[in-house]
């Protein structure tokens, strides 16, 4: 089925566990596969990997787990991550590259860089954040079927 | 250049079974940070990095990485193995420092990529 042509939306949400990294990174690829046998184009696809990845990171790290959906309808894939973590103290500083509260623990692991939600922002279309203190955090991403404009392919390219 | 190739200049060895060695590659990102490599990386990038725990296998799925090189001879857990052969993501080992594996490859053509000035 072309999933341009989809009347009913396509929504798949799948729960997140604190502090568990063995299991960090399903979702991402779960939604991964998905997309792909639906027939999305693959840069499509990674996109909304990197995106589902990074904010499953942040939901295993800081949110206290969560849950991630996927929805795909028109002509978009929406990324939808909530958890009922503590909140974002200051998004603006969140969403500054470097910037980040995780512990070391994380960063051996190669994240808690303070370049989750930057990554999110670069790799979506459209990006909201809820969130409020002590009562936790409502992600969302939008990455379109057929973007106009700059892509992200265009930021890094080969010699 | 394909990863038989690459393997025989960083004398690695394998990690996981059923290795294709054919695997076409043209250019390397290397790094301990996953969320630089999910910023940067593109389709068809070997992964070079000296972290070993299973976000790594993880990261190199989400980016499209065909090959993933483990340098400075630190050998990964067993979950981070099994995941590669789950994901059919070819992975090798050198006890090459990251500094000379990229100094090799480079020198033999592979190409990095670039980042537009910020």
């Amino acid at each position: 089925m072309n999933p341009l042509s989809r009347q009913e939306p396509y929504v798949i949400q799948r729960e997140v566990k604190p502090l568990d990294f063995l299991a960090a990174g399903e979702t991402a690829s779960d939604f991964k596969e998905t997309l792909k046998s639906l027939g999305i184009p693959p840069e499509i696809c990674r996109k909304a990997s990197i995106v589902t990845y990074e904010a499953e990171m942040n939901a295993v790290i800081h949110g206290g787990g969560g849950i991630i959906a996927l929805e795909l309808a028109g002509d978009r894939i929406t990324i939808v991550a909530s958890d009922e973590g503590p909140g974002i103290e200051n998004v603006s500083l969140a969403m500054q590259e470097g910037y980040t509260t995780a512990p070391d623990s994380i960063r051996e692991l190669g994240f808690g860089a303070g370049m989750g939600l930057p990554n999110i922002k670069k790799y979506s279309d459209e990006l909201e954040i809820e969130t409020e203190l002590g009562k936790g955090t409502t992600l969302r991403a939008v990455i379109l079927l057929d973007p106009s404009g700059e892509e992200v392919s265009d930021l890094c390219r080969t010699v | 250049m394909i990863l038989g190739d690459v393997m025989k200049i960083l004398e690695a060895e394998p990690l996981s079974r059923a290795l294709n060695l054919d695997v076409d590659l043209h250019t390397a990102f290397a790094a301990d940070l996953m969320s630089d490599v999910l910023a940067l990386a593109r389709p068809g990038t070997l992964m070079i990095t000296g972290l070993t725990n299973i976000q790594i296998m993880r990261t190199a799925s989400v980016v499209d990485t065909p090959a993933v090189v483990f340098v400075r001879g630190k050998r990964p857990p067993k979950e981070t193995i099994d995941l590669a052969e789950k994901l059919g993501i070819p992975s090798i080992i050198t006890s090459k420092t990251m500094f000379e594996a990229c100094g090799l490859l480079f020198q033999a053509g592979i190409k990095p990529i670039r980042c537009v000035e910020r």
